[in-house]
């Protein structure tokens, strides 16, 4: 496992790149789910029923 | 009249797209999820290290992916745009500005990627190569595109400004594809190719395209999901949003 996690001396290449690429979906969806509730939150209350 | 044409119509129309994206959504979801697991799983694990390389080949299984999702998002997003100027569709436009964020963040991954694969393998984490400064230009090119139509406030004009951006910019995309051909650059020449037999162990290209295939799911996914926001801002005080807004 830990020489998985190693890979083989490129570790902070390989998961820079990886991290960085799930960071970035992650946080794109969240900003998505974000802009969704704020429209909602506009919306007339009784029509959220 | 023919019927088929008449269906191909109707989803032309914000109304009637919002909810077949929103039917849409959980299948392209999962699929990517499903797609990201397998692709990783044989980049990571399954796929033999490179002989020159080592480990820090890896790398590929997500540099070359985004790289290529950023310029199929440029050129889906200039066909919408051209689809936009020629119909004067509404859609055409929000479907572009729903893909230019996600376009954005695959080039900006790209250019990360690249640097951290650059720094091990060539000793620099930048140079000024034809086709790092290329894809720089196509990240820019994306902000641009962002910057104008937030600069604009009627968004019938900044659908048409960013669609000839998008369009003018599209001659971007060829001189990224061909650079390492047409200049001597740094960078490697194309790792997949249409015309030859693959260079690479074949587990390395299922990967590869694995990869690729869930980074399409997950633009698809997110861009339905932006373009049903955009739908609603732009809609927000007509009858509809407020009768189904939240089906």
């Amino acid at each position: 496992m830990s020489e998985f996690l190693a890979m083989g001396g490129y570790a902070f290449y390989v998961w820079g790149s990886v991290g960085a690429c799930a960071l970035g979906m992650v946080i794109e969806v969240w900003m998505l789910k974000h802009r969704r509730r704020a429209i909602m939150a506009r919306l007339p209350r009784k029509e959220l029923a | 009249m023919n019927h088929s044409l008449i269906n191909w119509f109707k989803f032309a129309s914000p109304v009637s797209f919002y909810p077949l994206a929103g039917r849409l959504i959980p299948y392209f979801t999962a699929a990517a999820v499903a797609l990201l697991a397998a692709g990783l799983w044989i980049g990571l694990l399954v796929a033999p290290t490179d002989a020159q390389q080592g480990e820090g080949y890896r790398i590929i299984f997500v540099h070359v992916p985004v790289s290529w999702m950023s310029m199929f998002i440029y050129c889906v997003m200039a066909f919408w745009a051209a689809l936009g100027l020629s119909f004067n569709t509404r859609l055409s436009g929000m479907m572009a500005s729903a893909l230019a964020p996600t376009g954005a963040l695959f080039a900006f991954l790209s250019l990360w990627t690249g640097a951290l694969w650059g720094k091990p393998m060539w000793g620099a984490w930048w140079v000024w190569d034809a086709r790092l400064t290329s894809q720089l230009i196509l990240f820019f090119l994306y902000l641009g595109f962002i910057a104008l139509q937030a600069a604009i406030d009627d968004p019938r004009r900044a659908d048409k400004a960013g669609a000839i951006l998008a369009l003018v910019g599209v001659i971007n995309v060829p001189i990224i594809y061909f650079s390492v051909q047409w200049w001597n650059t740094l960078h490697q020449g194309a790792s997949v190719s249409m015309t030859k037999a693959p260079s690479m162990a074949h587990t390395m290209l299922l990967g590869m395209l694995l990869m690729a295939l869930a980074f399409w799911a997950y633009t698809i996914a997110v861009a339905l999901m932006r373009v049903r926001c955009i739908i609603l801002e732009r809609e927000l005080t007509s009858e509809w949003v407020k009768k189904n807004a939240m089906e």
